[in-house]
């Protein structure tokens, strides 16, 4: 049903808007089925949520998408008006789901430029079902103010509706459209409604006229609310239902008129009949209101990542000028006491600029996290299994490039481990589990990557299934005794792998596991995998942290400065020359607390010249990572930053690729200082 | 309208046809065709890494981006020099890669007609002729231009024979 009048902007505005909406929708359905209640706050989120979609979707035409929104959103305000006791939680939630789906489906087609065509008048219909068994359950509790209150509207036009039976042909109405305030564009908006009128006739009179090339109308239409007297074959029901669609419709006056003469007379008697509407509906518009205030904290506008980049270039550059100023040899031997305050106060605005540019590219996990909530839901309920999936680490950011290639093989998993991983209640009672599986996804800053981990309880990964599998398909190229365990897991990552012998409608097409490794890897990632019989599976997606931010702890070697991320450092001390230990080979190791760890010195390492080379005069940082630990050796530390981590140039990474590093960075004077990858110098 | 935007392209791409900055070695002058050249900046604070072939002399900061710089003579396998104030980084992006080339001193853009350019003389014996395109000729000077691709693409080959 999409029209011409939708032109490409205001498309994607549409897409972007309800694509949010959409997934806040489903957030909130979810945490409400949990909690097996629909708290009001819950019920009012979700009707305006249906009510804006509702809204700009008829604005775009997509007259499903508008039609379903509405049916779903007739339902929430029964809910929040007459507040039933018994609901039938799942249902409900389950008819919305279904209807977030149709939604999502259609987006689709719209995204990629096709008709947005598909029907959902079956959906409509069970929700209107649904409605109706809950209207029946609840006449009896309901009182009576409230049944009043939601039939208002209806009873406003028992009138104008027996009238419109004897006028059947040719039917002239006037409306007043007014719209909410703060709308803006009420003239598009006033044009909008022309455009989709003079579908339906062709005899059209509107007030103001000139409504798109004048800049007054939106003033007039702000004041005394757009007028429209049209002729058509359509009833009044019709009609009206045909202007309640209208997006940010504030209020509505719609009258027919027996006859055009009697139209000017007939209106002022009708108005007085309609204003009782107007009372009764502010209250409505106000609940409205204040929700929509609620909301307006999390607004949220979406930028070119490219301009997000160029910005964080330009405030790189205003910190070394701003250095250049400050530390301005001009400036030496003076003395000036209001220049340095006021170059304080410029330094710290433009270190909380660069903070904050920084943080703007980088987004928490937590939304990709909490879609895995609805994958674990359905499929619970497909597969007749009791799941629960435990969240850790949402907050760890990472940035918005890394997180668009993740979110696939995070679902993958999260599949796998539901299908493959976890038993049924029954088998899980008999082998002394508790019923409930528990799925967890867990996210962490480790060192020089982002951890993400896939944990399932359930009956871990069988080496002989896999195994035989790995043979039927000629998988295998080594001696299958020499195989570690881990070798043998690493098998499923293989294409063309898949231990499921059904193919499930989740999983088990045997593509799976190879687009989680081939999505990671697109990243420089890695996945790693640990399983035991019986108790359960893990899978860590190692992420690199390419610009990602990171504590760094800055040290010194020579002239090179050197970045350590700080997570990974155990501590830093000044050695003793009796504690140092130097064996037959000339290897150097130091005794910390009984602890006996190797020395790596940077200098010899990278040959870095004019350092200290007497270990007592220098510093040593002991960092860990995996378990293993090792002393590296620095002239001095300089101190701890946030640092933005960028890749070495393109043209060096094809060079060479050079141990122990993980990237560079830049330090707030415009040097550039390399990062250490901890993981990758214990392992040298 | 995208005929004018045809337009343009085409009127740049002829305003750089042609043209080359030339810089210079030691005694020689080369040239390197206009539209690598990004821009051109005096020598800067250079932060070198570890285990890179010699001519690359580590990475450098140009307003937030960062790009490797390369010595071109070292590149050359000629003898090093101090870096003076004449001492120049041309930034060149070639096939989507930036590099900063370290020479002697830039000396001019010259327009070099395609009927005074001429084919190297075909001895492949000397280490440079790899790097050299073709030779211009401007007045009575010759300029030696460059093969800005096989400039670092070669350099790959030789970092991975280094590793291994």
């Amino acid at each position: 049903m999409s029209s011409k009048n939708s032109n490409e902007p205001m498309l994607d505005i549409f897409i972007f808007e309800t694509t949010q909406l959409i997934e806040q929708l489903e957030q909130s359905i979810l945490t409400s089925e949990k909690s097996s209640c629909y708290t009001p706050a819950a019920i009012n989120e979700i009707f305006r949520i249906m009510h804006t979609i509702k809204g700009s979707a008829a604005m775009m035409v997509f007259n499903n998408i508008s039609t379903l929104a509405h049916s779903i959103e007739d339902l929430f305000f029964f809910l929040r008006e007459k507040k039933p006791r018994h609901i039938d939680c799942s249902a409900l939630s389950d008819l919305v789901l279904e209807g977030i789906d149709f939604i999502k489906v259609e987006m689709e087609k719209i995204k990629s430029g096709d008709n947005a065509d598909g029907s959902a008048s079956a959906l409509i219909n069970s929700i209107k079902d649904f409605l109706l068994t809950l209207k029946q359950g609840d006449t009896s509790t309901a009182s009576l103010e409230n049944t009043q209150k939601v039939d208002s509207k209806k009873y406003q036009y028992y009138i104008s509706q027996d009238r419109s039976k004897t006028y059947a042909h040719r039917n002239a109405f006037k409306a007043v459209i007014h719209f909410e305030e703060g709308c803006e564009m009420e003239n598009i908006r006033a044009y909008t409604v022309i455009h989709n009128l003079k579908e339906i006739t062709d005899q059209v009179l509107y007030i103001p006229e000139d409504i798109i090339d004048d800049d007054d109308s939106i003033e007039v239409i702000r004041r005394e609310g757009f007028q429209i007297y049209f002729k058509t074959d359509y009833s009044y029901e019709n009609m009206h239902e045909f202007f309640m669609k209208i997006i940010f419709l504030k209020d509505l006056e719609l009258i027919q008129s027996e006859n055009d003469d009697e139209f000017r007379e007939f209106s002022k008697i009708k108005q007085d009949v309609v204003d009782e509407y107007p009372i009764k509906a502010p209250k409505l518009q106000e609940q409205d209101k204040e929700i929509q205030s609620a909301s307006a904290q999390q607004s949220i506008i979406n930028v070119s990542v490219d301009k997000l980049d160029k910005l964080m270039d330009l405030v790189g550059e205003m910190v070394i000028a701003e250095a250049m100023v400050i530390q301005n040899p001009d400036l030496k031997g003076l003395e000036l006491d209001s220049f340095h305050k006021a170059a304080r106060q410029l330094s710290k605005i433009t270190s909380e600029m660069q903070d904050m540019v920084m943080s703007i590219r980088m987004v928490s996990l937590s939304t990709t996290f909490h879609k895995m909530h609805r994958i674990v839901r359905d499929m619970c309920k497909k597969l007749n299994k009791e799941v629960r999936l435990e969240i850790i680490g949402e907050e760890t950011e990472v940035d918005k490039t890394i997180m668009e290639h993740i979110s696939d093989p995070l679902m993958h998993l999260v599949r796998n481990a539901l299908d493959h991983g976890i038993e049924l209640p029954e088998e899980r009672l008999a082998k002394g589990k508790p019923q409930g599986g528990t799925i967890t996804l867990e996210a962490k800053n480790a060192g020089s990557d982002v951890l993400i981990i896939v944990k399932d309880d359930g009956r871990g990964l069988n080496k002989e299934i896999i195994l035989n599998k790995a043979r039927e398909n000629n998988l295998i190229h080594k001696d299958e005794a020499d195989m570690t365990n881990k070798e043998i897991f690493n098998l499923i990552f293989l294409p063309g792998f898949s231990t499921k012998d059904r193919v499930s409608e989740f999983s088990g097409r045997g593509v799976g596991m190879d687009v989680v490794t081939k999505g990671v890897e697109a990243i420089g990632g890695s996945v790693l995998i640990d399983s035991n019989p019986n108790e359960g599976t893990t899978i860590m997606l190692k992420i690199p942290l390419t610009l990602t931010i990171i504590d760094g702890m800055n040290i010194r070697v020579g002239k090179s400065r050197y970045t350590i991320p700080t997570i990974s450092i155990k501590e830093s001390f000044k050695p003793k020359e009796r504690d140092i230990i130097i064996d037959p080979d000339g290897n150097e190791m130091i005794m910390v607390r009984g602890q006996c760890y190797a020395i790596l010195r940077l200098h010899k390492l990278y040959r870095i010249r004019n350092s200290i080379r007497n270990i007592p005069e220098g510093i040593i940082i002991m960092v860990e990572q995996d378990g293993e630990a090792i002393c590296i050796f620095a002239d001095e530390l300089l101190g701890q930053q946030q640092v933005v981590v960028k890749a070495l140039p393109e043209y060096i990474r094809r060079l060479k690729k050079i141990r122990g590093l993980a990237g560079c960075t830049l330090l707030g004077d415009g040097s550039i200082s390399l990062i250490l990858d901890s993981g990758g110098l214990i392992n040298f | 309208m995208t005929d004018i935007v045809e337009n343009a392209i085409e009127m740049e791409e002829d305003t750089q046809k042609g043209r080359f900055l030339t810089f210079l070695l030691g005694k020689e002058s080369y040239g390197i065709e206009i539209k690598y050249v990004i821009e051109i900046i005096g020598i800067q604070a250079i932060t070198e890494i570890p285990e890179l072939p010699e001519y690359v002399k580590g990475i450098i900061n140009l307003r937030g981006k960062i790009i490797p710089v390369m010595d071109v003579r070292l590149r050359f396998k000629k003898e090093p020099r101090e870096y003076n104030d004449r001492t120049c980084i041309i930034v060149v992006d070639i096939k989507d890669i930036s590099v900063g080339l370290i020479v002697d001193s830039v000396s001019e853009v010259l327009t070099i007609p395609e009927q005074d350019i001429v084919e190297p003389p075909p001895m492949n014996k000397g280490f440079q002729n790899r790097y050299i395109k073709r030779i211009g000729k401007a007045g009575n000077d010759v300029k030696l231009l460059l093969d800005c691709e096989k400039l670092l693409a070669e350099g790959e080959l030789e970092g991975l024979n280094e590793t291994l």
